[in-house]
């Protein structure tokens, strides 16, 4: 952790932010994520509206070797799609309000900022019949798990047959039987 | 070379759909010199078009006209407007299907006499006995280049059989092997041999799996007899006053209403549409829906009882390499009441990617207990289990007057409700499963609950009385000479077996009649 200090107002923030969001900062109109270095810009909603997205997002689906990019790809629609429908972006909006209303009720904090995941997965399951948390669970269902670059995290290979299919690529290789 | 027809021809034979019961049908009658028409809803593809990536591949192929359902299956709860997992373009659910083309068994052609009454249920004899079909299952095979028949040796266990098959053979069963799949293990018929791709459901990019789009409608095209036109949907079937089927409705590619005369006419759109379209076409003298004095279209809907076993290791299997299931354990397909439930089911490697295992192994599930299965995901084997449900009355497509499809006609309603026997076969097969893994030292199983239905039967069932179904032992309905029903809403009831190869086998049969019908001037 020593080697990503990049400065005495990053740091401070971090604190200031709390534990639970260490690594996403807000700068500007952008979700900054501090250990991956990559930033995603926000158009149609707040950022932070969009860090809690994120966050909620790798609550909803847990893969500690997914890193938080690939959530945040998965997350990146909710901002297009609340720029041209307005319903979106006002059951985006008020869910995640919502989140931190049971957040700041139950733990003193907004969503983001409480500690531990099962705290956090607690306040889901608060919500987990409505709309807002079922678009969001059945949308990464396609949007996490159909990224290309998620696949060979789990060891998936993918498309196959523009390298002659599997018969001489291990289809039957299993040695330990 | 394919032919091409006028709209007032009412010499011709129409076939709706072009699947494994009307892509049969069709080329099967142009061979014998008939003129068909086959009116396909779906688009055209060439075997290039496929794609090796499942989310595309569904947009692509899959049936997505809004349907409902209704019923205590958990399907109605997870996918309310997906029932069914089944084709819409030409060639129909031979396009994605995995190829197992197994015989039914002779008891199954006789299960109210064999089952006895089971309270609840429309259990039937077919009018057909196995002996009766036994030539014509013979030929299908023959046409379809099954595995282990016809001199054709099985296909190579990939990494998923052989954890079946070491688990199985632990256990003590003894029906295990690579399958009888319409997958060509040599080249044979033209068409190359079976790479091991591993995207069997999402088209075959090698040809090998035998589908209609790449055989029977090219063959029935070559004759100068048959004419598929694509992006045709029907709409409506006509008749005459005699009550005689005259001609089909339907929209065309640009979505004009046309009008297509027949001689006679071939219903083949899958078990949902088959019923919609006779229901779609009451009429003052048919005023339950064509050909339905019964009362039973859209009645018994069947979805064999399904679901799946995954089981995780604690090293790589990688159960997505190769064909997606070239497997079977056949044992428990026998019907064995001391299991506490009639009829079998069999069980058969099934493998998905990661994407649709995330859709599909526990929908709507999440959390750590959830995605603790998908990092083992390298690790996992699977089977699915496909098993005999029973025929019941109130599971029907019915027409929902409350939705609309494009052309504005009422959608198709599924209803559907386990039967106590399904569950009761489902909980054995889940175990047995399970106690397969378990052998070879799975460390994790989970039973998986049915997808949405990729076997639909029974929604026109045969016959002998004409009070109890639809159509007789031919297809031909009891109540219109010149009208027939050739896909799985035929069967009477379902069977342990992936229905296809009794589908083309039926159709096969059913071709011979009509020709035969036909010449003497019947129809």
């Amino acid at each position: 952790m020593m080697d990503q200090y990049r400065g005495d107002a990053l740091d401070r923030r971090r604190f200031l932010t709390g534990v639970g969001s260490a690594a996403l900062i807000i700068s500007g109109a952008a979700v900054i994520h501090t250990d991956e270095a990559w930033g995603l810009e926000v158009k149609n909603l707040t950022p932070e509206t969009m860090r809690t997205l994120i966050k909620m997002a790798r609550d909803i689906y847990p893969h500690d070797r997914v890193a938080d990019r690939f959530y945040a790809v998965a997350m990146k629609s909710y901002d297009v799609k609340s720029g041209t429908d307005p319903q979106t972006k006002t059951m985006v909006e008020q869910g995640v309000a919502r989140l931190d209303e049971l957040a700041r009720k139950q733990h003193g904090v907004a969503y983001v900022d409480v500690g531990w995941e099962s705290d956090r997965v607690a306040l889901l399951r608060q919500m987990e019949g409505e709309p807002f948390f079922q678009s969001v669970r059945s949308g990464l269902v396609v949007s996490l798990y159909n990224q290309k670059e998620v696949w060979p995290i789990f060891g998936y290979e993918g498309e196959s047959a523009s390298r002659g299919g599997y018969i001489h690529r291990g289809f039957d290789d299993i040695a330990w039987l | 070379m394919a032919a091409k027809y006028d709209l007032n021809d009412d010499s011709v034979v129409v076939i709706i759909g072009s699947g494994a019961g009307g892509g049969t049908l069709a080329n099967e009658l142009a061979q014998k010199g008939i003129k068909v028409v086959v009116l396909e809803a779906g688009k055209r593809h060439e075997i290039g078009d496929f794609t090796n990536n499942e989310w595309d591949s569904f947009t692509q192929l899959a049936w997505s006209d809004m349907r409902t359902t209704s019923g205590s299956w958990r399907v109605h709860r997870d996918f309310p407007n997906l029932p069914a997992w089944i084709v819409k373009a030409v060639g129909g659910s031979t396009v994605h299907w995995a190829g197992a083309s197994l015989r039914l068994q002779e008891h199954e052609f006789k299960v109210r006499s064999v089952y006895g009454t089971i309270p609840g249920t429309n259990l039937l004899d077919w009018p057909l006995s196995l002996r009766e079909l036994e030539p014509y299952y013979a030929k299908a095979e023959d046409k379809l280049g099954v595995t282990r028949t016809n001199g054709i040796p099985g296909l190579p266990g990939n990494n998923n059989f052989k954890v079946l098959a070491a688990g199985a053979t632990k256990v003590g069963y003894k029906g295990v092997h690579t399958g009888r799949m319409a997958i060509n293990s040599q080249p044979r018929d033209g068409r190359g041999s079976c790479q091991q791709i591993g995207f069997c459901f999402q088209g075959c990019l090698s040809g090998a799996k035998w589908s209609t789009l790449y055989t029977e409608i090219p063959k029935g095209e070559q004759t100068g007899k048959l004419e598929i036109r694509p992006e045709s949907h029907a709409a409506q079937i006509e008749h005459d006053a005699a009550g005689k089927v005259t001609g089909v409705v339907y929209f065309d590619t640009e979505g004009k209403r046309q009008r297509q005369k027949a001689r006679a006419i071939c219903v083949a759109g899958n078990s949902i549409e088959t019923p919609r379209l006779l229901l779609l076409s009451q009429s003052s003298k048919f005023a339950n829906g064509l050909a339905n004095s019964s009362g039973q279209v859209g009645r018994n809907y069947m979805r064999h009882m399904t679901g799946s076993v995954y089981a995780v290791f604690d090293r790589p299997v990688r159960m997505w390499r190769g064909t997606t299931m070239a497997g079977i354990v056949t044992d428990e397909a026998a019907h064995d009441p001391k299991r506490g439930f009639v009829g079998g089911y069999e069980m058969e490697t099934l493998s998905l990617g990661l994407p649709f295992m995330a859709a599909f192994l526990n929908p709507g599930a999440w959390g750590r207990e959830f995605t603790s299965a998908l990092d083992s995901y390298e690790n996992m084997a699977g089977m699915w289990l496909v098993g005999e449900d029973m025929p019941q009355e109130n599971n029907r497509i019915t027409l929902d007057l409350s939705a609309k499809d494009k052309w504005g006609l009422p959608v198709a309603s599924v209803h559907y409700d386990d039967h106590a026997n399904d569950r009761a076969m489902r909980d054995h097969a889940h175990k047995a499963g399970g106690a397969i893994y378990q052998a070879v030292g799975a460390t994790r199983v989970f039973p998986t609950p049915p997808y949405p239905s990729t076997h639909n039967l029974g929604t026109c069932r045969m016959s002998e009385n004409p009070r109890d179904g639809v159509c007789n032992k031919f297809g031909q309905t009891h109540d219109v000479k010149n009208l027939f029903i050739s896909d799985g809403s035929q069967f009477t009831t379902g069977g342990a077996e992936n229905p296809t190869l009794t589908i083309v086998t039926l159709a096969i049969r059913q071709a011979e009649y009509i020709a035969d019908q036909m010449s003497k001037n019947s129809i």
